[in-house]
């Protein structure tokens, strides 16, 4: 039983696995790459390091699994976002076909300013007084 | 067929060759930050092959590497996305 759960568990990741590599080779442009990656190997490896806590069942095990897949799911996101706002603001440009952006025309390059942020003449001068 | 052959024959087969794929993304790759992400998923599945061998091989100590490895993932890519803004100032 443990076994057959171990061998669903790591199949269905590695599956995972290779979409995400399929979709890395496969999809147009560096922000549909972003996306594909970080979802299907994020899951993938969650679910084959969940087979070595179920193959193991041992606390101290588990708890190390816990802990990697509870890190990995929280900085998955955070580097895929922070990978993705570096690449439009060093200009990767955007697959032809996608027809949806919304910094379009927000985004100032020459002051690197976004439309609605405060700018350095309208800033409050709060801050400059405490300084 | 025991577990350990399933393993060994059937699963790391298949992580190995998602991370060949990977590393013809990265020798492909038109932007520098395509390349960052390469190396993100390429670790990450090193993340997941270094469970599989934990298994195959019954070492439990192999998954204190694997968290070292998923630290060390994120660690790279926040690294690189600041240099990469850094760079675009600079020019």
């Amino acid at each position: 039983m443990t076994e057959l759960l171990v061998m669903v568990l790591t199949g269905l990741g590695s599956l995972f696995v290779l979409l995400a590599a399929i979709g890395l080779v496969r999809m147009p442009d560096l922000y549909l790459r972003i996306s594909v990656t970080t979802k299907a190997a994020t899951l993938g490896v969650g679910l084959i390091l969940a087979a070595a806590a179920v193959w193991y069942n041992d606390m101290g095990v588990t708890s190390r699994v816990v802990a990697t897949i509870f890190f990995i799911f929280l900085t998955a996101p955070v580097g895929a976002h922070l990978l993705g706002r570096a690449s439009y603001i060093s200009g990767v440009p955007l697959w032809k076909g996608s027809w949806l952006n919304r910094l379009e025309g927000k985004y100032n390059p020459s002051k690197e300013t976004l439309a609605g942020m405060p700018t350095a003449e309208h800033e409050p001068p709060l801050a400059k007084e405490e300084s | 067929m025991s577990l350990e052959y399933y393993l060994l024959y059937i699963i790391l087969p298949i992580l190995v060759l998602s991370a060949l794929l990977v590393f013809v993304r990265f020798l492909l790759g038109p932007h520098l930050s395509d390349r960052v992400v390469s190396v993100d998923l390429l670790m990450t599945i090193g993340v997941g092959i270094v469970g599989v061998y934990a298994m195959a091989t019954a070492e439990a100590t192999f998954l204190d590497i694997a968290m070292i490895l998923g630290l060390l993932a994120f660690l790279g890519t926040v690294a690189f996305s600041y240099y990469l803004i850094k760079r675009k100032k600079n020019d």
